[in-house]
């Protein structure tokens, strides 16, 4: 974190000195008022400048970061966190041994670590950030799966003309179903079931009743 | 520990991390972690129809899983 203190004729002008000096928008800053400054008499006698102190926030990569190192800490866990902000989001990798809970039954713990990871990373700021987490790079290892799983799931229903249920997913992971399934001119996708039991449902293109029997059950 | 895990989340969470304490309360088949925060940050720790609630519950719940004992949330408003 750096910070800076500066002083000018009244607030504003020290607060602008300060925001030239570390090249950051107000918005990127926490200020403080150290003194407000008076002008004393006339403009020029007895007149004290304003002091301010000017500090750059944490961006929303940083606080993710640490946000998950004192949680690997806390575990007693060995692993790195890095996290880098891109156009579409953060991307936060946690890498190391023993980081089973950080993932959990079916990826569950890290889904509700990456909410919470999000909620850390935009806390105090208007805008807010898509934060990606991936432990042990569970989720690429866990999307190969699920792909190979969409499209033996695609073949078995085009062979036996009926639609196919998939085991209970998170979101996250329902969404890889439908995305590798999605441009198959033979098949559909749906979900259907509430969270945390909602499942992928696969069928045969024009035959797609139970999807839409799931979709009304939802409404 | 699971207790400084749920300190840690909830401080993180908070407006006040000043106020948040976690007590910890062991029955024989149970464990409950009681998380107190300020009033004014109550929402902050559940969250819109307890959305944040769940999350903290599931990964306390996962990172205790080495312990045969449930482990259970309670949060608490600081009177």
């Amino acid at each position: 974190m750096r910070t800076v203190e500066e002083s000018g004729r009244s607030v504003e002008e020290a607060v602008a000195q300060a925001l030239r000096k570390l090249a950051a928008s107000e918005s990127e800053v926490n200020i403080e008022i150290l003194e407000e400054g008076s002008r004393g008499l006339l403009g020029i006698l007895g007149g004290r400048p304003a002091r301010v102190r000017v500090t750059l926030k944490d961006s929303p990569a940083e606080k993710a970061r640490q946000f998950l190192e004192s949680v690997v800490a806390s575990l007693g866990i060995e692993a790195t966190v890095s996290a880098v902000a891109g156009d579409d989001g953060i991307q936060v990798n946690v890498e190391g041994e023993d980081v089973g809970p950080l993932i959990g039954r079916r990826g569950h713990s890290l889904d509700a670590w990456q909410y919470l990871t999000a909620l850390v990373a935009n806390k105090g700021s208007h805008e807010s950030v898509r934060v990606f987490l991936d432990v042990a790079g569970y989720r690429e290892r866990r999307a190969a799966t699920l792909e190979r799983l969409a499209r033996r799931t695609a073949a078995r229903v085009k062979a036996r003309r009926r639609s196919v249920a998939l085991e209970p997913m998170p979101a996250a992971e329902r969404r890889v179903i439908h995305l590798a399934l999605q441009d198959d001119p033979d098949v559909v996708t749906g979900s259907e079931g509430r969270e945390p039991y909602r499942r992928v449902v696969v069928s045969p293109r024009g035959r797609e009743s139970s999807i839409k029997d799931a979709k009304e059950e939802k409404e | 520990m699971i207790q400084d895990l749920l300190d840690v989340v909830a401080k993180a969470l908070v407006n006040n991390p000043a106020a948040v304490e976690v007590n910890k309360v062991e029955r024989d088949s149970s464990v409950v972690l009681e998380l107190k925060v300020a009033p004014e940050d109550m929402g902050k720790v559940i969250g819109k129809q307890g959305r944040i609630a769940r999350a903290i519950r599931t990964v306390i719940r996962a990172a205790a899983a080495k312990d045969s004992r449930r482990v259970m949330v309670e949060i608490v408003e600081h009177s």
